[in-house]
């Protein structure tokens, strides 16, 4: 006889799980009594938004399925964040929240929400499971749907006395799960492949625009390859950031609101616009009439609801990334050169590179930017949202997949240092960077408490303005500069640190940052750096919102 | 902007209503009527869908209903040759007397049956296509009309074609 809970923990070890993220509460004594002897390891979070988070910073990090356990009620509602977070991103995740037992469901009971309502609209799916004998084989589908088409996090609620109740159980032999409402198209259509090689030789100014659905189906190399076999320039989204490496000659860098003038220039001016795993989000597109209008767009993306979706699309591929871009290497067999093309977009690059003020003042581009050169392409970067978002993906140079990680859809502030430790058990072998503003951090920050007491080497580097950066910049840009609630009084982060048994540092000078920041790599555990900033530095260049992408302002510094 | 009906096989599931109409409501989308039952298929529930939009907003409206785990297929059949039901049931103010006399006459003219008899009201129940049934509450309305009761609408295609599973 196996009870509901041992038969979860036996099906999340049979799924590959080793380690979890969560938070104990009443209805999930019982799962939590099969976790304390059970091999898997369980980390114990100080807030189950934590626990989300990093379930998903380790998806992200690994390709492989996040895990985070909540209670039912308060704990369940404490995940959803998480769960949104996921969700925008298309990240695999299993949330597994207890409730109250089925007699009680709908009763108003103490702690009880009903949870799969809650997360009706941002999941891929969710299970209420009211029978302990359906439990096995729902983990099972949960799994095969969190992990495969376009990924998301699936939520599975377990009364109490499901998982209490003993049964006569066996683990099915491991046949593929099939359902009959989920058959995700992999192979893209051989007809619009072939349809679309000719029309990327029909162009003569081609541009792959390429987002996180590369990095999410693994499919870097046949990007690259692509992009090397085409000779074809390239620009990526925020999630798509180190599906090519940043300094590839052909990598126009990041487009949109905070993107590279040339990238979007490219855009503007191309007349065959490459989609690849990306979706038109308004903060790549700008005013979306202008976007690539002059263009014509073939759209490679697993989801078929997103092809059409915002944009009119010539050449619609449904299918796998990874996939689709083999099928289409294998096809092309000639070279194009587009030599005229190539020269105006190099001159772009030249004439408007990323730059800010090197005038001696401590400035967070700065802090990244020497972060990116004592990495050098190594390490797993893990950011917070706003301004410290952006100035990383700016000014660090990403060489390699699943090397950054970031909330981008939901922009999520206090997702990064959770984020960052399940990024840290995805790749223990890695250095793990948080880059936070004193803002985000202090969404997250009792998870010091978590990395102090499990030794979690996660490093976070406050760029600290003492201020909601983002929203302070638009304040400055579109309020005339009236400051409404963005100011935050002066935090001493080292002490905080401290207190919770972690190590840090303050720095307030230039000459501070590269040996701080080596203090913090040499450190075996977590550190915190407290880069004192220019408080009113901005993100420049900037597409002002509604506004056409070429039509950016700043950063122009001589 | 033009109504469109959607046959929409879904696995028979406790919640999966609340799927397919939290998807219309939080997406922008507009449903006309809806109308769910059980279906040939074992395990099975079919949802007729009657909502207004341009090709693209049916268009996005159909995938998005595609990717939900449970539905198994969504069909547009506006296009087809079709048949299409609505049933209501009405309530009408009917004094013996004349009044009673020329509602019982329009039920007879539109093939509805008279399925409950009191002292003041009668109560017509009808079946057919909305414009029939939109057409015999106006005539009704002169004589006072209690209560409305209508059903979403139900279709399906002519001849041996059908909208089958394997999405």
């Amino acid at each position: 006889m196996k009870t509901g809970a041992r038969i979860l923990v036996e099906g999340l070890q049979r799924e590959g799980v080793e380690t979890l993220f969560g938070y104990p509460g009443g209805v999930v004594l019982p799962i939590y009594d099969e976790l304390y002897d059970s091999s898997l390891r369980h980390i114990l979070v100080r807030h189950e938004q934590a626990a989300a988070h990093a379930a998903d910073g380790f998806a992200r990090a690994s390709g492989r399925v996040g895990v985070c356990l909540a209670t039912s009620g308060p704990g369940a509602c404490n995940l959803v964040t998480g769960i949104a977070t996921a969700y925008m991103d298309s990240v695999p995740v299993v949330a597994l929240t207890g409730q109250v037992p089925t007699s009680l469901l709908g009763n108003d009971a103490f702690q009880e929400s009903d949870i799969t309502g809650i997360t009706l609209p941002i999941t891929k799916h969710n299970y209420l499971v009211k029978r302990t004998e359906d439990l096995g084989h729902v983990l099972r589908e949960a799994f095969y749907i969190a992990g495969t088409g376009r990924k998301g996090p699936v939520l599975i609620d377990i009364p109490k006395d499901v998982s209490t109740r003993p049964i006569e159980y066996e683990f099915p032999e491991s046949e593929p799960v099939t359902l009959r409402g989920y058959q995700p198209t992999i192979r893209g259509h051989a007809k619009q492949i072939d349809k679309a090689i000719e029309m990327i030789f029909d162009a003569e100014r081609p541009l792959i625009y390429a987002g996180g659905g590369v990095i999410a189906s693994d499919a870097s190399a046949e990007l690259l390859s692509l992009v090397e076999t085409l000779g074809i320039p390239i620009t990526t989204t925020l999630m798509g950031l180190g599906a090519v490496p940043c300094d590839h000659p052909l990598n126009l860098g990041m487009l949109g609101m905070h993107g590279t003038r040339s990238a979007n220039y490219a855009v503007t001016e191309s007349d065959l616009l490459i989609a690849i795993g990306a979706r038109f989000d308004d903060r790549v597109t700008g005013k979306l009439d202008t976007f690539a209008s002059q263009a014509k767009i073939i759209h490679i993306d697993i989801d078929p609801a997103e092809i059409g979706k915002n944009k009119k699309v010539d050449i619609p591929i449904v299918g796998d990334t990874k996939s689709v871009l083999q099928d289409m290497l294998a096809k092309i067999r000639k070279k194009k050169e587009y030599d005229r093309w190539l020269t105006r977009i190099r001159g772009w690059k030249e004439k408007h590179p990323l730059t800010y003020r090197r005038d001696g003042v401590l400035r967070p581009q700065f802090v990244v930017e020497q972060l990116s050169e004592l990495l050098n392409g190594e390490g797993i970067i893990v950011s917070e949202v706003g301004q410290n978002q952006m100035w990383t993906a700016q000014y660090f140079c990403f060489r390699k997949p699943r090397t950054w990680i970031t909330s981008g859809g939901l922009g999520t502030m206090g997702y990064g240092f959770p984020a960052a430790m399940g990024a840290h058990f995805a790749c223990p072998d890695q250095v793990v960077f948080d880059i936070a503003g004193d803002g985000s951090f202090q969404m997250n920050i009792q998870e010091l408490s978590t990395v102090a007491t499990n030794n979690i080497p996660v490093k976070v580097a406050i760029l600290n303005n003492r201020f909601l950066g983002m929203v302070r910049q638009w304040q400055e840009l579109f309020h005339d500069r009236r400051y409404s609630f963005t100011e935050l009084p002066p935090v001493d982060f080292v002490k905080i640190a401290n207190a919770y048994g972690v190590d840090g540092i303050r720095v307030e000078s230039v000459d501070d940052v590269v040996p701080a920041l080596r203090a913090a790599v040499e450190t075996d555990g977590p550190f915190v750096l407290d880069f004192r900033v220019e408080r009113e530095e901005n993100v420049f260049p900037m597409v002002p919102a509604g506004a056409a992408i070429n039509e950016m302002i700043g950063g122009n510094y001589e | 902007m033009k109504a469109h009906t959607l046959s929409v096989l879904v696995e028979n599931r406790a919640g999966v209503l609340s799927r397919v109409s939290g998807l219309f409501s939080r997406r922008g989308f507009n449903i006309e009527s809806l109308a769910v039952g059980i279906c040939e298929e074992p395990g099975m529930s079919r949802i007729t869908i009657v909502c207004i939009g341009d090709d693209a907003q049916i268009e996005q409206v159909m995938k998005q209903l595609n990717k939900l785990i449970d539905v198994v297929k969504v069909s547009d059949i506006t296009e087809n040759e079709r048949v299409e039901r609505e049933l209501a049931l009405i309530k009408v103010a009917a004094d013996p007397g004349t009044g009673r006399a020329e509602v019982m006459q329009l039920a007879t003219i539109f093939r509805a049956q008279i399925i409950d008899v009191g002292a003041k009201t009668v109560t017509l129940s009808v079946a057919g296509d909305t414009e029939k049934i939109d057409a015999l509450e106006k005539l009704l309305r002169q004589y006072g009309v209690k209560e409305l009761v209508r059903t979403g609408k139900i279709a399906m295609l002519r001849g041996a074609k059908t909208v089958k599973s394997a999405k």
